[in-house]
């Protein structure tokens, strides 16, 4: 399939913001600036960004605690994202949330996650609504490996598939929950699971822009077209500790730098789009500018901006009480 | 003895029970860790924060059983284990992911016996981190010990020091009924002296931390320590507190507060979660019906506002209980005038 030149751009810009947003985070949180958890979505880039690339703000998505990505794929403005991480009144949810509960409404994110398998269920009630309202929206799911052995997830695919919902479970397989292996933690295939629940699968390499842009486009096709629910496997690779300060001492000397030679998806990407002669490589590294110095006046900013002032503490509980 | 930190003390417990009883067993998420990962090594976490360091290697993988992340069959599992002759100790990670599994502890563990006329004894521990403090936000920080302290048939524990967590937690394990073992997250490196030998604190008989004339603070885990600060502070005022640990929640030691409030004739009560149908407004309903006469003040209580949890600092530093709020609810309680009726 043939994908618009602009989109290509567009697509590169956000996977480079997601990495430059990510790397720059790793840095800030050593410092001890940041408050809370921080989980880095780097190396994992061309899945959020290669789905998001079929969407329009009328869809919904829900993240996970792992949700940077997501929100900058689906559109969430980036300074407000780092004031939220800064815990200023500034940030898109006023500082109330962090990291772990970004969420913009207005482009259809419903909402980075604290619990793991909490996105799906809230999945097939987007895609309800979707299906409900006749608007033509198809709602996706982002979980992880670890995240597809949660019951609310395995319900969430029964259910989607009773309902035949315009749904799509995107597993972001990245080969570990926290400390475990995937390959320990989950019996059985992704694959099978889709099958057992009666909905089509399909796989794909998540380091591939393309081919995570192609097996979304199909998926969200199929859904779109209200012919029921979709699992897209994409398989990945997290390039940080599963929070900011882990050792990762469960993994192999060399997995993370193999997986950086072998697996960046920017660099495939533009090896790729260079190579057939789509852009120049000084396009690409204006690009490159551009986010560096979008990023940099995103920290810089959020460090500026006012702390939430006492009276909100308590805004905000209920629309009425 | 010597100074172990909340964490070892609670390692510690868990290491002893373990040797004493091969049916005490462990399981959740990541208490070992490494399962699967390309490194193949085992107990690459001992916890998320590190509290079942060094017990896989010990005791092996048929004692120290990492999960999937699938709490509502593994938390149901450890119910079954227990009814059926195992000791399962299970932790949960964070309290608020009980959102995932509390079917099985609701509606399955804590009734069992009860349901079953008495022919049931289920032996399980669910420990759980609690509590605000560490910018995890509403969904890591919840202080839930209401919810489970408001079901028959659980008992909640929660340890407020070291030697508390040592001492209660051994008692948890050997205890035949259901016990939510609560740790507050942001103690896990305080330290004190801790016997290095096993000793059980029974469950509900409360320790006074502080003894005092004029005012009784009664205060949970981590609020202890708040609590002893605050008294500190008022007794170089010439005010003299009381200060009540009651350990656990559920079953209560309300004889021990009753006794004090006769004493003291005031009662100051600091709670760290959400503000309605907490252990706060129970203590509060306990001492207004049970010792009305003896109140020269009216009860109040140091408890966060009706909201969840928020992120930025500034926010959840306002949010939370402090030594100079006890210390203002305390010295306000000392001020009440008792009005002549006219
Ligand atoms: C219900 C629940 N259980 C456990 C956790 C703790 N936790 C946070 S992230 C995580 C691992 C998730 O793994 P996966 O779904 O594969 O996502 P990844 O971190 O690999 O992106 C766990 C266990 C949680 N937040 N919520
Ligand atoms: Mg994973």
């Amino acid at each position: 399939m043939q994908i618009a030149r602009e989109t290509l751009l567009r697509s590169y810009r956000a996977m480079r913001t997601i990495r430059m947003f990510e790397e720059r985070l790793h840095v800030e949180f050593a410092t001890g600036e940041i408050p809370g958890f921080v989980h880095l979505y780097c190396g994992e880039e061309a899945s959020a960004v290669g789905v998001c690339a079929n969407l329009t703000d009328n869809d919904t998505i829900a993240s996970t605690h792992r949700g940077h990505g997501h929100c900058i794929a689906k559109g969430v403005e980036v300074a407000g994202m780092m004031a939220e991480i800064y815990g200023r009144s500034t940030g898109v949810c006023r500082g109330k949330g962090g990291s772990m509960h970004i969420a913009d409404l207005a482009c259809g994110m419903l909402g980075a996650n604290g619990i793991v398998g909490g996105g799906p269920p809230l999945i097939c009630g987007a895609a309800l609504s979707h299906k409900t309202l006749r608007d033509g929206g198809v709602a996706v799911a982002f979980y992880g490996d670890g995240a597809s052995n949660e019951g609310t997830t395995l319900e969430s695919l029964n259910l989607a598939s009773v309902w035949q919902l315009p749904a799509v479970f995107v597993v972001e397989d990245n080969g570990y929950g926290e400390a475990t292996g995937a390959s320990f933690a989950c019996a059985g295939t992704q694959k099978a699971r889709a099958a057992g629940f009666g909905m089509p699968y399909i796989e794909c390499d998540g380091s591939d822009y393309f081919a995570v842009h192609e097996a979304a486009g199909e998926a969200i096709a199929h859904a779109r077209a209200g012919r029921g629910p979709v699992m897209l496997h994409v398989h990945l690779q997290r390039w940080y500790g599963h929070f900011e300060g882990d050792a990762m001492t469960y993994r192999a000397p060399g997995e993370v730098a193999e997986a950086k030679r072998d697996h960046d998806c920017l660099r495939l990407f533009r090896e790729r789009v260079t190579q057939a002669g789509l852009f120049e490589d000084s396009v690409l590294d204006e690009v490159d500018t551009a986010v560096t110095d979008e990023i940099e006046a995103a920290v810089l900013q959020a460090k500026d901006d006012p702390l939430p002032q006492s009276a909100d503490l308590l805004a905000d509980v209920y629309v009425r009480y | 003895m010597s100074k172990k930190s909340f964490r070892q003390a609670i390692n510690e417990a868990l290491r002893q029970e373990m040797r004493r009883d091969p049916t005490v067993i462990l399981m959740g998420e990541d208490v070992a860790g490494g399962r699967g990962g390309s490194a193949g090594t085992v107990d690459a976490w001992g916890g998320v924060l590190g509290v079942t360091k060094g017990l896989y290697e010990e005791f092996g993988e048929t004692r120290v059983l990492d999960t999937p992340i699938t709490e509502a069959s593994y938390i149901g599992a450890a119910a079954g284990a227990a009814v059926t002759g195992l000791r399962p100790v299970a932790e949960l990670m964070f309290v608020d992911f009980v959102g995932c599994c509390l079917d099985q502890i609701m509606n399955q563990a804590a009734k069992f016996r009860y349901m079953f006329g008495g022919k049931a004894r289920t032996p399980l521990v669910i420990r759980a981190m609690y509590g605000a403090g560490f910018n995890a936000a509403a969904q890591h920080s919840q202080a839930l010990y209401p919810l489970f302290t408001h079901i028959p048939g659980l008992k909640v524990v929660i340890p407020s020091s070291p030697y508390e967590a040592k001492g209660l937690l051994i008692s948890a394990i050997r205890d035949d009924d259901p016990v939510i073992f609560l740790e507050n997250k942001v103690m896990y490196d305080v330290e004190e002296e801790v016997p290095d030998e096993p000793y059980a604190i029974p469950f509900g008989e409360a320790n006074l931390t502080r003894e005092g004339d004029d005012v009784t603070i009664v205060a949970f885990g981590r609020m202890v320590g708040m609590a002893n600060e605050a008294a500190d502070r008022l007794a170089k005022k010439g005010i003299g507190c009381t200060v009540i640990d009651p350990r656990t929640t559920s079953p209560l030691d309300g004889e021990t507060i009753l006794d004090c409030v006769a004493d003291t004739g005031r009662l100051v009560i600091v709670d760290e979660s959400s503000p309605r149908c907490n252990m706060a407004t129970d203590i509060a309903a306990l001492v207004a019906e049970e010792a009305f006469d003896a109140l020269r003040a009216p009860i109040r209580r140091v408890v966060p506002p009706h909201t969840p949890v928020p992120f930025a600092t500034v926010l959840e530093t306002l949010y939370m209980p402090s030594v100079e709020k006890i210390e203002a609810a305390v010295t306000a309680t000392m001020n009440h005038r008792v009005k002549e009726k006219v």
